[in-house]
Formats: structure tokens, sequence, C-alpha cells
């Protein structure tokens, strides 16, 4: 273990263990030192992007936005238990632009736009809205101020009408009764200044197709009033001549003076619709009011990268050549992913990189029987595999996204979590074995430096990064071959991620087949012996770990239709 | 923080402190039991001066909440494991029916007891069928079953009361080894057995993955569909136990027999903090649901009060157990601690 764990991590007779605090506190003070320690040895990834290109300095550009400055945030924080998800966050949007941000999953902007939405409540920092300081205090409050946010998963109410979503809680009435005919009218007003009369204000919402949902919730907005539209990743949803609609009502928007904040992870799309960019980075601000338009690509990958401490990797170890253990052939799924074909060999470690939505996830549960493949196969160590309960007796396990809703069991404690997959194995006719799954138990949770210790705890009691381990403990149980790991850091904090990922690399060399997902670019790349890059349902590259970087696997992962050559040739000779 | 701070028995604390819980609750409704008694003695001082009456009536007690306790169990095994079970009186009624026919009468004892069994535990196991493999959500299907299940029930008795002739099957009821009615012999045993399946065995295991959660459960390669259909075989196997413990004490079987026994059993199970979402429960802590309704109804029975205000009663005293239960009786270990 290249990590010093602190050993009174467990010590302190600290008595409620059923707050989720406690677990957080006792996790968050090793994840400091810990970093702090291990930036100068770091031997895993060359982390060559400079994370401290200085941001030029906000507003230096005055003039060149179409209006006066609406929405401005100065060294915004917000933290959570041991995350700090926004650690100093610069925004400056005016009057009539369409403001873009830009940054990797956790880079904050989910983080920041609840924020504005009234969801969070920021700990730091100032927001002036208008001249005023603004601190909603619930999402109503935002949206009366006149900030409307449309999120990737549409909150509309899919048996209401359009006319009864787009007034939904502020209903116009009469002595309590509903005004149908004056809210058909004013909706029809609403959606004709979309550019969208044709929509009926009386379908069902149900009815209308992903696009239609998206100028419903557009028309919410303008019945508030809305001066700030912000808006997540609304072309995610979208079909390519959906996306030029899109951007014709935005374009309407604007020229009515009200300001959007866009995001998206398509750097194309930003080029057409944007004005200017914020980048965001680890919860900062690494860039402020670049133009969109002319900015060059690098210049906005590496301010997204340009990784310090966050990821600390174990130093690889050679690999060595054995025949695969997993053989993926051909496998599709009709809307998810399609002609997937992969393999991985025993103490190998194969990474897949993609956005949420490129099916990766999706591919990773096919593989795994949880899914019913529509076409090709899976064999493990030759034999095939075609559902769940085969794919564990013949060795794979799966740690999947969600830890809480898939994987555990929350109210019991660690080793009955722990031995979920495996309890059968220490029965006696049907008796369970509980000493010898607390003794086991017991073993792998000192192998993974699991804190607490102490087995009997239910699991809600520990942090991310420790309920992780639990998952992945599991399959150590078992004589796992093959484990399959999606997301495996999502909200586990840093110290408890480089933990993690000696762990799987430790894995790797007893001669366990890993195959990781993550959205993560880094992380991949820091853990994989070879990298598979998915873009849409697709494996588009597929590459030894050393022989590809970041920005590549981003740009990848981004645009597709660039290549790496594309960006170089941009770069001046 | 000094050196001295860390005793190493500390790591086994919160596991005694899970245990205190569930015990806790259960000394809760030991409670009410006793609060339930006393009540009693203060409104009839007579009959509590009488020992040889108080060991008579509190037998009377048990014998009564036999057969719904028996129900009890399988319906707490359902409920843990993420489902409802409706049909438990209709089952109870149906299998009752079945093996009282007189085409079943002429098979004797064991014929009636092996045809009240074989009935309950395949229905239930239709539930399961559909409920697993049909993906119907358990409270529909077994509301259908429900009402399928006593038609079918009244069909089969042509809505005659069917009168037991066979004495084996009659005698259950009246017989008391080591002066205890057997069929509270038989409670004591499926109760064990009960606890034993829950606590101790791979099954009881499963059913608590599959009830806390499901997805977490399927993908640790746990067959989530067959034991789902299992816990429904398996509330049906103790349906037919019952009808065969409540023919012997009617000495007859009917289609309207086990009347709102469901409901019975799942307020029992809940009182006796089985979480309705599937995933936590007790079989001791049904148990004493069950005892507290009987003794509820016992109490009201000595008192020659109405079965209206019993009803009544009934449904505050359910209403009550969920409300401590929302508030979460963590709070309340805490105030017991100091």
């Amino acid at each position: 273990m290249t990590i010093p764990t602190p050993r009174d991590g467990h010590a302190p007779a600290d008595p409620p263990p059923t707050t989720a605090s406690s677990a957080t506190a006792e996790s968050a003070p090793p994840a400091e030192t810990m970093t702090r320690s291990d930036t100068t040895e770091n031997g895993g990834l060359a982390l060559k992007t400079g994370g401290d290109v200085p941001a030029p300095p906000a507003g230096d550009d005055g003039g060149d936005g179409p209006g006066d400055v609406v929405l401005r945030l100065t060294d915004v924080v917000k933290t959570f238990p041991g995350v700090r998800a926004l650690d100093g966050v610069q925004l400056e949007v005016r009057a009539g632009e369409v403001h873009c941000l830009l940054g990797q999953n956790g880079a904050g902007k989910s983080t920041l736009i609840k924020t504005l939405a009234g969801v969070h409540h920021a700990d730091g920092g100032e927001i002036t809205w208008l001249g005023q300081p603004f601190a909603p205090a619930t999402p109503q409050a935002a949206m009366r101020a006149g900030i409307a946010t449309i999120y990737q998963e549409l909150d509309l109410v899919d048996d209401l009408s359009v006319a009864e979503n787009a007034f939904l809680g502020h209903e116009d009435t009469r002595f309590g009764f509903t005004r149908r005919r004056s809210t058909a009218q004013k909706t029809r007003e609403i959606l004709s200044r979309l550019g969208h009369p044709e929509i009926p204000p009386r379908t069902a919402v149900r009815d209308l197709p992903a696009a239609g949902k998206q100028i419903v919730s557009m028309a919410r907005a303008l019945s508030h009033d809305a001066k700030l539209i912000v808006m997540d990743e609304p072309s995610a949803v979208l079909a390519h001549d959906e996306v030029e609609n899109l951007f014709r009502i935005i374009q309407g928007l604007t020229s009515q003076g009200i300001a959007v904040i866009y995001i998206s992870h398509r750097l194309e799309e930003i080029r057409e619709i944007g004005d200017r960019v914020t980048v965001l980075k680890d919860g900062r601000t690494t860039a402020a009011n670049l133009p969109a338009r002319t900015t060059p690509t690098r210049d906005l990958v590496s301010r997204m990268t340009g990784r310090t401490i966050e990821y600390v990797f174990p130093p690889r170890r050679p690999a060595e050549k054995r025949e695969p253990l997993l053989v993926v052939e051909g496998l599709s799924r009709k809307g998810e992913f399609a002609d997937a074909s992969l393999t991985v060999a025993p103490g190998e470690i194969v990474g897949i990189a993609g956005l949420v939505g490129s099916g990766r996830s999706e591919l990773l549960e096919t593989i795994f029987g949880a899914r019913r493949a529509d076409s090709g196969t899976v064999t493990l160590d030759g034999q095939r595999i075609t559902g769940v309960g085969r794919a564990v007796r013949k060795g794979m396990g799966m740690a999947p996204e969600e830890r809480k809703s898939q994987a555990l069991l929350l109210d019991e404690p660690i080793y009955k979590n722990m031995t979920l997959a495996s309890f059968s194995g220490f029965a006696k006719v049907g008796f369970t074995d509980a000493g010898g799954e607390r003794k086991a138990a017991e073993k792998t949770a000192d192998l993974l430096e699991l804190r607490p210790r102490d087995v009997t705890r239910p699991v809600r009691t520990l942090s991310g990064g420790n309920q992780q381990k639990v998952v992945v403990g599991r399959w150590l149980l078992d004589d796992t071959k093959l484990l399959l790991l999606d997301e495996p850091t999502r909200g586990v904090d840093v110290g408890a991620r480089a933990e993690l990922y000696q762990v799987i690399q430790d894995l790797a060399e007893r001669g366990v087949g890993v195959l990781l997902v993550s959205s993560e670019v880094p992380e991949v790349l820091g853990l994989a012996d070879r990298v598979l890059v998915m873009r849409e349902g697709r494996i588009i590259r597929e590459a030894p770990a050393p022989e590809i970087d970041e920005d590549t696997v981003l740009d990848l992962v981004m645009s597709g239709s660039l290549t790496t050559e594309s960006i170089l040739e941009g770069e001046p000779a | 923080m000094t050196t001295q701070t860390a005793p190493p028995e500390a790591p086994t604390k919160p596991e005694r402190r899970k245990l205190d819980e569930n015990a806790l609750r259960n000394l809760g409704l030991v409670g009410v039991l006793i609060l339930l008694i006393i009540v009693g003695i203060i409104t009839k001082p007579d009959l509590y001066s009488d020992p040889t009456w108080v060991k008579n009536n509190f037998l009377t007690i048990l014998q009564q909440a036999s057969a719904i306790g028996v129900v009890t169990v399988g319906m707490t095994f359902v409920i843990i494991g993420g489902g409802i079970d409706l049909s438990v009186g209709a089952i109870v009624a149906i299998a009752g029916v079945w093996s009282t026919t007189l085409a079943t009468q002429s098979y004797g004892a064991g014929g009636m007891i092996f045809t009240a069994i074989i009935v309950g535990t395949v229905v239930g196991l239709i539930n399961g069928v559909l409920i697993a493999y049909g993906k119907l959500v358990s409270f529909i299907a077994t509301l259908a079953m429900m009402v399928a299940a006593r038609g079918l029930a009244a069909q089969i008795s042509g809505k005659q009361t069917q009168i037991s002739t066979n004495s084996t099957i009659n005698d259950i009821a009246s017989t008391r080894p080591l002066g205890i009615p057997l069929l509270v012999w038989i409670l004591a045993v499926v109760v064990i057995a009960g606890w034993v399946l829950l606590n101790r065995t791979t099954f009881g295991r499963r059913t608590v993955a599959v009830g806390g959660n499901p997805e977490a459960a399927r993908l640790a390669g746990i067959n989530v569909k067959r034991h789902t259909m299992l816990l429904f075989a398996l509330s049906g196997l103790c349906c037919g136990i019952a009808a065969i413990m409540l023919t012997s004490q009617a000495t007859s079987a009917q289609a309207a027999m086990a009347n709102l026994y469901e409901l019975d059993a799942i307020a029992a199970a809940i009182i006796g903090g089985t979480l309705l979402s599937g995933g936590r429960g007790t079989i001791v802590g049904a148990l004493f649901g069950v005892l507290v309704f009987s003794t509820i109804t016992n109490l009201f029975a000595i008192n020659n009060l109405p079965t209206e205000v019993q009803n009544m009663v009934k449904g505050g005293i359910i209403v009550a157990a969920v409300l401590i239960q929302q508030f979460r009786f963590q709070s309340l270990t805490q105030l017991f601690k100091r």
C-alpha cells in the first residue's frame, strides 16, 4: 500500500453509529493528509496539462457582451459532507447572451445550477441577481425572482395538458376554479413567442415527442416571466434537426433580452449557439468569459482537465499477455448499444470511457446478464453467460452504478452485505453460518482497510467510499475471476478514491480481470491497461492506455467528429 | 483525543443496539399486553380472583390466537419479502371447504390434512407465479385471488356449512397435551420454525435481501422471481395449516370462514415491527401483535361489550403502532438509555 492509513481510524469510541455525518467525519481527515503527502510521489499517470492556467480576469472584455450584467457569482462555495462541490466559482451572465458552462462530470456544473435554482444554498461567496444579493430559499423563490431551470430529466407531469404543465404551481384561477380557456389562451401566446404555435395547449404532455416536451418546459419558464433560463444539456435528448430548432428558439429568447446559461458536452454546439464560455474544473472557475466561437478547442479542453491532486494512482505494473478470460462478440441491444466486441484477460484492467447515455452502463449490465442481449455472445472461460445467476456462479461479479439502489441493503450489517452473493456457500444444508460469514467479512475488511472495521455495523453508517468497498468486497469472498465496475468512485471522496484504486490494482495483480466504466477520463487512463472509448452506443476507439491521452479521449467522447489530428492541425505550427 | 479512549469491546456495541431496538419494540408490546390484563383485573376483579379461571382464560386467549397466528407467520414472510397477501382469509376458506367435502372426508383425517395443506400451498403458488412471472403487483393479484377463492369455496360447499364427522380432526381442538391445547402447540411449532427459517437459513436471508433491495439481490445472483413465488407458496401453506385448526375448532368449514383474516394478519405483522415496504420484520413481534389482538377480543368478551367498540379500539391500536414506528424507535431507545 502506498497510502498511509491512520490506524486510529476506527478506534475512537464515538458512540452514535446511526448518523451519516459521523461516518463521513471519520473518513474526511485521512483524505486530506493523504492527498497532500502523495502528490509529490505520484508515480501513476503523467499529469501533463497545467491546471494553473490563469483565468482571464472577469469582465476584461467589457462591451463584448450584448447587455448589462444580470447575474454575477463571486467566489461561491458549496460543500457537502466529504466533498467541496463548489470551491470558488466566478460567473458573469449578461442579458440577452447565451453563456455556456463547460466542465467534466463532477466539475460542479449541476451543483452550480441547483444553487441558482434554489435547490442548494451556497455556503460562501456572493451571488448578485439584477444588482441585488440573491439567495433563493426554495426553487419557487428562484422561479419568482425570474430564474428558471430546465433540467435534463424534464419535470413535467405526463398526464396533464401542455397548458396545465406550463402554469403548474401558479394556475390561473378564480374562486378556486381553474380558468381553462384563459390558461389555454395564455399558453398559446407563449408558444407563439417560442415559435411553436402549432402545439395544441390541451394535448397531454405524454403525447408529445421529447423536443415538444422541452418546449413545454420553456413555456413554463416564460409563464413565470423568467429573465434567465438555465438549460442543462438540453440537446442530449434531441435528434440532430431538433437541435437546430432548439437553437432557433434560444436565439428568439435572447433577442427578447432573456439570458441563457447553456450546458453541453458537445463543443460544436457551444461554438454554434454560445456567446461566451466559462469553464469549471473541480468546483473552480478555471476560465471565464472566453469567446465561444474563437477559443481554440485545445484551450477549452486543457482548462477542463489539468489534474493536480485529485487522482492518485498506484504505479503501473508491467502488463503480461494472457489468453482472454472474457470474450464479448457483437453484443447489441436496440437503442442502447450496438455491435460491441471486447476481451478482458486475467489480471488485466480494461477501461471504458464514455459519457452518461453512451450505452456503457447498459453494456456492462448486459455482459453480466442483468439485461438480455438482442444479439451477440458473452463467454467467460469458454462458457456462455446468459443470466445473472449463471454469471455469478461462473465467477463474475459486478459493482453497479447506483450503489445504494442497486447493490446494498442499507439497514443490514456490513458482513451480510458482503456475503450477499455467497452466503449460500457458507451455509450447511440451508442453515446460514453467521459466525463464518463474519470472520470472512472481517478478513476482507482488513484487506480493503474498511473503516470502521466492525462488520456488524449497518452499511448505512458508512461513508460512500467505504460503502463501495463493501460492494467490491462482496466479490472478493467468492472466487471471482472477473469484476465489472460501473463508476466505482462516484460519490467517493478524494482520499478513499486513492484507496479504491489501490484495491482494484491489487485485485488485478491477483489475476482477477477487471472491466471498468467511468465517465472520469483520468480514472480510466490511470487505472486501465487498455482503453475503449464509447460514444452513442458504439465502441469507437481501442488503444493501450499509454498510447492515448486525456485530451484525445475527451475529444472522442465529446465530439466524435473531431479527431486527434484535427486538434493538432488547429494548433499553430 | 487521549490514548485511553478506545476500549476493545467498543466494536460490538452497534449490533447489540440493533437487537435492543427489536427487543424494545417487543417489550413495548408486552407492556401493552400487561396493560390489557390490568384493565381486565380492574373491570372484572371477581373473575381474576379465581386462579383456575385465570389459567383457563389465558389458555383461551392463546387458543384463539393460534390459527390467525399461523397465518400471520406466513404473512410476515411475504411482507418482509416486499409483497402483501390479501388472499389469506380466502385461502383458509377454500382449503377448509375442500378438505371437508364428503369425498375428502372419506379418506380420513390424513386425507383431510393433506388436502388442506396441498390446496393452500397450490393456491399460494398460483399467487406467486402470477406475481413473480406474470409481473402482477401482489396487491392486485392477491386481491383477485381473495375474491376468486371465496367464490370457489362457496361453489364447492354449495353455500352450506360442511360438518366435519372425522373425530380425529375434531379432537385436535380439544386435545391438551401437558395441559396446553394442541392448537397452541401447533402455533408454537410454526412460530419457532418460522423464526429459525427467517433468522438462521439461506431462505430467510434471501427473503430479507429480496424485500430490502430486489435489484441488489438480483445483481448478487439471487433468483428473485423464484424466491418471490416461494414466499407466496409459504403463505398458502400456513393458510392450509390454519384451515385444519379452524375446522377442528368449529367441527365444520364454510366459505365465510376466516373472514377478514388478511387484515388481522397484516395488522399484527405491522404492529410487530414489520416494515410494509419490506426488508425488515420479526416473527416474535408478529406473534405479540396477534396476542395483543386476541387479548383485546377476550377483554371485550368477558365484559360483554359489543364487537363494534372492539373494532374501533383495534383500529386505534394499529394507527398508534404505525405512528410510533414513524417516530422511529431510536429516539425512544435513547430515552430509555438514560
